[in-house]
């Protein structure tokens, strides 16, 4: 073997999928559930300057952090990493469509934070002992506590709050509760997940929740009338389109470019 | 995973390799952290370093592996390669009683022991790294890295860093 000069300084870490001897639906599995990090990470970033106090600008940004550690060992599985996060179109993104939603206002987010969170702590539970992601999912469910645990609690006292943080925080939910059903649709390649019983884990989660911030939970469908397939097929929410133009937009404009 | 004894000039590596100071707590090294897990020879002048982020997203690991290569070539070894492992997952369990002393003196209050499986035990009290009291107060899950929280003293009222339990 020639004793080439190894730059694996700085890549992020753990065997790709198919080093690790998995199936081709490993990748699709990692570039799912890495879109979902990736996404929701550079929503969370936009907070960056606006948020409502210093605490909380701090708190989503290091979420945003999190969330972006994960995506980049996650894409990585999958192929290069800024390939995939800045050359890629829409279609190909299979992210969930509830993390491309728009921040909307801070209760807004504090919503999609808490169906977020409540579902990728299970599921990264489900996956902890994963031969292809357990080594990620068992080091992030440890990180994604804390993220689930500042969701909750920030639903608990927006809506047991004031008349208005309580009506904020209930229109939240309402608007962002026809996304939550598509989490549960079985993701090819992630075969240790029991998707019902994660649902109903969820359920259960997120409805002691909503309750006891004296909130109601939602009676709309979880599902859009019109999103069959949704995001893990390719199809996105009209946002996204805004979203991945401004997060695209300086790597294409400069290809190569480095700091 | 290799479970073949280190040889002693692998040994010796490992703690030149350790004796890094972090990135952003420079007053405690990458050993007192249990950041850095193990160091491999390939071939003479040919080293492998394994090391574990605190957090998968912690920026500070492209940092560490350069001051990491930087320390090696200069003792020597011609080729460095840093490999990041994220198995088994890093805890703050891995941070060394000497590292949670020097954190400590710094201001920052050192992670408290983690629950092992089974009842979780009654909450141990976060001292105030200023004043030595126990009554403080969460002001905010995250702070100014992620690894820590943001917590006040009840007593002598002044904010500090907590390396939170992870």
């Amino acid at each position: 073997m020639t004793p080439t000069p190894e730059t694996t300084t700085g890549a992020p870490a753990t065997a790709t999928a198919a080093a690790a001897g998995a199936p081709a639906t490993a990748t699709t599995a990692a570039l799912a559930l890495g879109d979902d990090a990736l996404v929701l990470s550079h929503r969370l970033a936009e907070w960056a300057g606006h948020a409502p106090v210093l605490e909380e600008e701090v708190a989503l940004a290091n979420i945003a952090l999190d969330l972006l550690g994960q995506a980049r060992v996650l894409l990585s599985m999958a192929r290069d990493e800024d390939e995939l996060a800045y050359l890629r179109e829409e279609r190909a993104f299979t992210n969930l469509q509830l993390v491309e939603q728009p921040n909307g206002d801070f209760a807004h987010t504090i919503a999609r934070q808490l169906l977020f969170s409540t579902y990728q702590r299970f599921l990264y539970e489900a996956l902890a002992g994963d031969p292809v992601f357990g080594p990620l999912a068992a080091k992030a469910v440890k990180e994604v506590a804390y993220h689930q645990d500042h969701a909750e609690q920030w639903t608990l006292r927006l809506g047991d709050g004031t008349d208005e943080s309580h009506r904020r925080m209930q229109r939240g939910l309402d608007a962002l509760w026809r996304y939550s059903g598509e989490m549960f649709r079985p993701v090819a390649g992630l075969e240790a997940v029991n998707w019902q019983e994660l649902e109903a884990r969820w359920l259960a989660s997120v409805n002691a929740v909503i309750e006891r911030a004296t909130l109601t939970v939602p009676e709309g469908p979880r599902h859009g009338a019109w999103a069959a397939g949704a995001g893990r097929q390719g199809l996105h929410t009209e946002p996204f389109g805004r979203m991945l133009a401004e997060m695209q937009h300086l790597h294409r404009s400069h290809p190569g470019a480095s700091w | 995973m290799v479970t073949a004894a280190r040889t002693p000039l692998e040994e010796r590596l490992l703690e030149l390799a350790g004796t890094v100071p972090d990135p952003e707590l420079p007053m405690v090294t990458l050993r007192e952290l249990g950041i850095v897990r193990d160091v491999r020879m390939s071939a003479p002048g040919r080293v492998q370093v394994e090391i574990t982020p605190t957090y998968t997203g912690c920026p500070a690991v492209e940092a560490m592996s350069s001051d990491i290569e930087e320390l090696l070539h200069a003792e020597g070894v011609a080729e460095v390669t840093v490999r990041t492992v994220l198995a088994p997952a890093w805890s703050t369990d891995d941070i060394t009683a000497e590292g949670r002393r020097k954190l400590a003196e710094s201001g920052i209050a050192p992670p408290r022991p983690q629950p092992a499986d089974g009842p979780i035990p009654l909450t141990l009290a976060v001292r105030c790294p200023h004043c030595g009291s126990t009554e403080t107060e969460l002001l905010s899950r995250f702070s100014s890295t992620a690894c820590k929280a943001l917590r006040r003293c009840v007593s002598c009222r002044e904010p500090f860093d907590h390396f939170k339990e992870l």
